[in-house]
């Protein structure tokens, strides 16, 4: 069975309102994943193109970006799974090399968010779940993660510092990271102190420190065949393992509320096809959409029991120095999270760690990596298992 | 020829904003504007569903039957909104919530006149019809 390798990795800078229109920013992340990856577009056999739809008016962008980026006569498709859409477009395009039906392909991520206002976004999100039975009632995810993290706090004494804490690690790490849309520090004062806008409520018990912001960013992949990898790239980085799960679209059908199932049943199959345990990992990105999420995926990844995610945190073992550096290119929280460019900025991250061009963000000589990239409210998740 | 067909869009009733107008379980809103908030079970195999359907996924039977959600349940969680989405802004503050029956779970909103020192999780819960000033329709949970 030939092995499947990621040979390049780009992204756009993540930032607040992008000035230029979809196919620009989807250019951006594309150009930096062709020249890491060092071949021309020519080489690409195929494109799958991800995103979650109506942020802008486009339809069908599949069409459009490969036109833009020259990918043309080349098969090309849209592809969508909220905010794990990239990572579901790794995962199609490592079937698509294995099967030998095409040898090169690139996934690439985008997202649009400033075309609208921050409630339209929130009414989107919140339409991401359940229109008919849900979103008449007035959801948005922030609501749907802070009755998480209610749970959570109720069950395993949680508190609102823990959850605070995490975006500070994250802070700790958005400054190095040049990408990132948030770069200033984030201090524990600035969650206690009711005049500080980090401290104001968005959804119980979540405030707005707890959430990350949304962002105009691209993303890009070069996926490529083990022959391929070997003839085009010095540091191929392979693809280990994979794991994918859905869920209940609505709350009612969740049995888990302190933890998403989804994670916990896609990191299984992830470690099973590698091979390896959570304690094999050497580096990790979560999707840290919400502060109480990296807490969740501590322990739906096996990082951590049940209850015990934010110890992780207090110790300090998922900083930088730690014994498990998560989200040390500052995390969703700090670079912004456009919805389907995430994933793909999650991956580039390892890659370039398990290259060891990571820059003033890189780990000591990490073997193996593993990303977890969540759609919706876990009701998608991917686990995917990266190494040298 | 020209006769106009009749669209049953009583769907378009149900919450604030609805986003699904023609659905096979319309007479759910016939049922709240009786008062009563209904699941669905299938005839066949007996699973028993909230939010109602139409078909059902164990059996792949369409031959459903409604029935009354009584009783209490327990709050599962919940989460206050101060900022919400288009459409919405006119109901802050309120929260949704998660209540669970055994059987099933209901999500749905808080009713608005419980003081936030009173709701625990755990408590006990019912399901009661509301009526929006609008005149639509949603549910809301109450102390049982």
């Amino acid at each position: 069975m030939r092995k499947i390798a990621i040979i390049g990795v780009g992204q756009s800078s993540f930032v607040r309102s992008y000035p230029g229109s979809i196919r620009e920013l989807a250019f951006e992340g594309f150009k930096e994943a062709i020249e890491d990856a060092k071949v021309s577009v020519s080489d690409i056999d195929a494109s799958i193109i991800c995103s979650a739809p109506e942020y802008d008016k486009q339809r069908s962008p599949s069409g459009v970006f490969a036109e833009y980026l020259g990918l043309i006569p080349q098969p090309t498709c849209y592809l969508e799974s909220l905010c794990s859409s990239t990572s579901t477009g790794l995962r199609m395009a490592y079937s698509l090399v294995k099967s030998g039906l095409h040898d090169v392909v690139a996934v690439l991520g985008f997202q649009k968010m400033s075309e609208i206002s921050s409630a339209e976004s929130q009414e989107r999100m919140g339409r991401g779940a359940d229109i008919q039975w849900e979103s008449p009632f007035g959801t948005m995810m922030p609501a749907y993660y802070a009755m998480f993290a209610k749970a959570h706090m109720e069950k395993y004494g949680t508190t609102l510092e823990d959850m605070a804490l995490v975006r500070v690690k994250a802070a700790t790490y958005g400054p190095l990271n040049d990408k990132a849309m948030f770069r200033k520090p984030v201090t524990l004062e600035m969650f206690t102190d009711p005049n500080h806008f980090m401290s104001g409520p968005v959804a119980s018990p979540l405030r707005v420190g707890d959430c990350c912001a949304n962002a105009d960013g691209s993303s890009c992949l070069i996926v490529a065949s083990e022959e391929k990898a070997k003839a085009l790239s010095k540091k191929p980085v392979w693809i280990r393992g994979l794991g994918a799960a859905s869920a209940s679209v609505n709350m009612a059908g969740r049995d888990l509320v302190t933890g998403l199932a989804v994670a916990r049943q896609a990191s299984e199959q992830a470690y099973k096809m590698a091979g390896i345990t959570p304690k094999d990992i050497d580096i990790a990105e979560v999707h840290d959409c919400f502060t109480i999420s990296e807490i969740l995926a501590y322990e739906d990844l096996g990082f951590a029991k049940p209850g015990e995610g934010k110890e992780l945190v207090k110790s300090k073992e998922t900083y930088k120095e730690g014994s498990l550096p998560t989200n040390v290119d500052g995390g969703l929280l700090s670079k912004g999270h456009p919805i389907g460019a995430t994933g793909g900025s999650q991956i580039r991250t390892i890659v370039l760690q398990l290259r060891g061009e990571a820059g003033d963000m890189q780990v000591k000589d990490p073997e193996i990596g593993l990303v977890h990239n969540i759609g919706g409210v876990g009701l998608y998740g991917n686990v995917t298992i990266l190494g040298r | 020829m020209g006769e106009k067909k009749e669209i049953d869009d009583r769907f378009k009733k149900f919450g604030t904003v609805s986003f699904t107008s023609v659905t096979k379980v319309n007479d759910f809103i016939d049922y709240l504007e009786k008062g009563k908030v209904m699941g669905t079970r299938c005839k066949d195999c007996g699973t028993v569903f909230f939010p109602p359907r139409a078909d059902c996924y164990n059996c792949l039977s369409s031959s459903v039957e409604w029935f009354e959600i009584s009783g209490k349940g327990k709050l599962v969680s919940y989460s206050k909104l101060k900022y919400a989405p288009v459409g919405f802004e006119g109901d802050l503050p309120y929260s949704i919530a998660l209540v669970d029956y055994g059987d099933y779970k209901i999500f749905g909103r808080l009713a608005s006149d419980i003081p936030d020192d009173e709701v625990k999780l755990g408590m006990e819960m019912k399901t009661v019809v509301n009526k929006l000033p609008d005149g639509q329709l949603n549910y809301v949970f109450e102390k049982a």
